[in-house]
């Protein structure tokens, strides 16, 4: 067989694989915007013809909203605690060296194998003794630790790729320790500090076992709130609703994710094999 | 003592103790608390104040001995092993496909997976159920289509065993672009010279793989694999969403959705903290060599 039939041949299968793959994205846009008779035909509605956007002016109501500002608050509480406390702490251990560094590093590592599963019983029970149950505070205390220990590691990487000879020089040229940091790596962490929060938004925001386990069926966050509507004792499923619904939640997630995940992979592979 | 002195002592504790403290609420006192609750009886009486007593290994022993539990166990290792088998073999293989192929078939395929892996879990869910409904499901009609008549009307969630199956497309469809995009992005660093000395000296596609490529990649792919099996043995959301909607959760249990429905379903804290440690151990049991080379690194 020739070289170029061979590629044309691994070609068409890499196609078929990319159609099959994106099939069921394509199913949620697809349905989203047509009418709900028309999802309920024998016939399976192939193409979006009959365009209409009533999927999303049906689930668009004070329930969506009230989710939305529950998941962006809860969400953006996390980020920006989980960002603080992640970066002085990778500022400590990337530049301090300290008795008890690297039991702080084993910690932060061992708390990443911990499946959240593992832990949500007595998290739930220590919410409710403490009043925090079906709270902002309590769901985003939970949220904080579960993004911080990755957030500390990968600012870590961040911080370890600045030299410190940099800072030093400043240091002889005159200046504090602290302005030194600040004037010379800072800047080089900004990048960093950006990539992490926006990984530590796509965890939060799509979060949910913990929000299952911690919040009332009338406090939902957005994925609840997604799931709330294609619940089975709920007769008449509204599929485009739904769908509508799907690619509300979706869409945030998939521009953030697009942005982000290249440093992701690249961050992942280049320790991996350097390891 | 010089304020020079002072902060390199002082320094590096005082700035990571936001870290501790949040950890140590959120994270370690909940552990300690699940230790300890372990060991006690802790059901719907102690919800109302009454004292948990201390029963030692009572919990650890009914759980044990109990059939449904071994049950849940063997299922969701069976699942773990299956999802993260089929996993990593289609990622790898879509993997070594994309380096086949020219720009065209590659940019397409990379946007798939991209859109794929960017789908949040629930918003995935929602789109496979409707894939798979009963009614007016895509895929019962194309089935119907290629003279599987049967599959008119077909409900795929009430068998466990077409319920597991659901579940296993499903988190396969997640997890595949994860692994290929590591896998693709590790596969850079192969040799070009090497492969191609290889191709001269007649190797086989499975001998260049073998002794070229694979020695590069082993790094990746053990992080990956032990990354897929860590999500796998913990599935919940995907398993508790399809028992929502129409499975039968006493017979769909895996560990994740079996210490919900101990704890936060019956109320038997003790029990389910016991269970929920059992997780623990068992998944520090298959990541502590991972865990220990990592550290041997970070030093």
């Amino acid at each position: 067989m020739s070289r170029t039939l061979s590629r044309r041949l691994w070609g068409a299968l890499a196609i078929v694989i990319a159609v099959v793959w994106v099939f069921p994205v394509y199913w949620i846009l697809n349905s989203a915007f047509q009418p709900a008779d028309r999802l309920r035909s024998p016939e399976p509605a192939w193409f979006p013809r009959d365009l209409t956007g009533s999927g999303f002016a049906r689930v668009f109501d004070d329930a969506f909203l009230d989710s939305f500002k529950l998941s962006i608050t809860v969400t953006l509480l996390a980020v920006v605690c989980a960002g603080l406390c992640a970066f002085l702490g990778a500022v400590a251990i990337s530049r301090f060296r300290f008795r008890g560094r690297v039991q702080f590093i084993l910690v932060v590592l061992a708390i990443q194998m911990i499946p959240p599963e593992a832990l949500f019983i007595s998290q739930y029970k220590m919410l409710g003794d403490a009043g925090l149950y079906n709270t902002v505070g309590g769901l985003g205390l939970l949220y904080v630790a579960m993004i911080l220990p990755f957030t500390i590691w990968m600012l870590r990487g961040f911080a370890d790729g600045v030299p410190i000879d940099l800072e030093e020089a400043a240091m002889v040229d005159g200046c504090s320790r602290t302005r030194a940091f600040f004037t010379i790596t800072f800047p080089l962490l900004a990048p960093g500090l950006v990539a992490a929060s926006v990984y530590g938004f796509l965890q939060a925001w799509n979060e949910f076992t913990l929000a299952v386990v911690v919040m009332d069926p009338s406090n939902r966050t957005l994925p609840l709130w997604l799931r709330g509507l294609s619940d089975v004792s709920n007769e008449a499923i509204d599929w485009p609703g739904v769908m509508a619904g799907a690619t509300m939640v979706a869409v945030p997630v998939i521009v953030f994710f697009m942005i982000v995940q290249g440093r992701m992979t690249s961050g992942l592979v280049s320790g991996a094999v350097k390891g | 003592m010089s304020t020079q002195t002072m902060t390199r002592r002082v320094g590096p504790y005082a700035l990571l103790v936001p870290s501790l403290v949040i950890l140590a609420i959120a994270m370690g006192y909940p552990l300690v608390r699940q230790v300890v609750m372990s060991f006690q009886e802790y059901g719907r009486a102690q919800q109302f104040g009454q004292p948990a007593p201390f029963v030692g290994l009572d919990n650890y022993v009914d759980l044990f001995t109990d059939a449904q539990m071994w049950a849940v166990v063997g299922r969701s290792l069976a699942f773990c092993a299956v999802n993260v088998a089929v996993t990593m073999l289609l990622g790898i293989a879509i993997a070594l496909l994309l380096r086949r192929v020219s720009r065209g078939p590659r940019l397409t395929l990379q946007i798939a997976m991209l859109l794929a892996w960017a789908m949040p879990v629930i918003a995935a869910m929602t789109s496979w159920q409707w894939l798979f409904d009963t009614r007016y499901g895509v895929i019962n009609w194309t089935l119907v289509k290629l003279g599987f008549e049967s599959f008119d009307g077909h409900n795929w969630l009430t068998n466990p065993w077409s319920f597991y199956f659901v579940a296993t497309v499903i988190v396969v469809w997640m997890s595949v672009p994860f692994v290929m995009f590591t896998v693709y992005a590790a596969l850079t660093q192969v040799s070009e010279d090497a492969l191609e000395a290889g191709e001269l000296d007649g190797a086989s596609p499975w001998q260049r793989f073998r002794h070229i490529v694979y020695p590069t990649i082993r790094p990746v792919l053990t992080i990956t694999l032990l990354l897929q099996v860590v999500w796998d043995l913990r599935v919940f959301a995907q398993i508790y969403y399809l028992q929502g909607v129409g499975g039968t959760p006493s017979k769909t249990h895996l560990l994740g959705t079996y210490i919900y429905t101990l704890g936060i379903g019956q109320s038997d804290y003790g029990m389910a903290s016991a269970l929920a440690m059992f997780v623990l151990v068992l998944t520090l049991v298959l990541t502590a060599g991972y865990v220990r080379a990592l550290l041997r690194e970070s030093r």
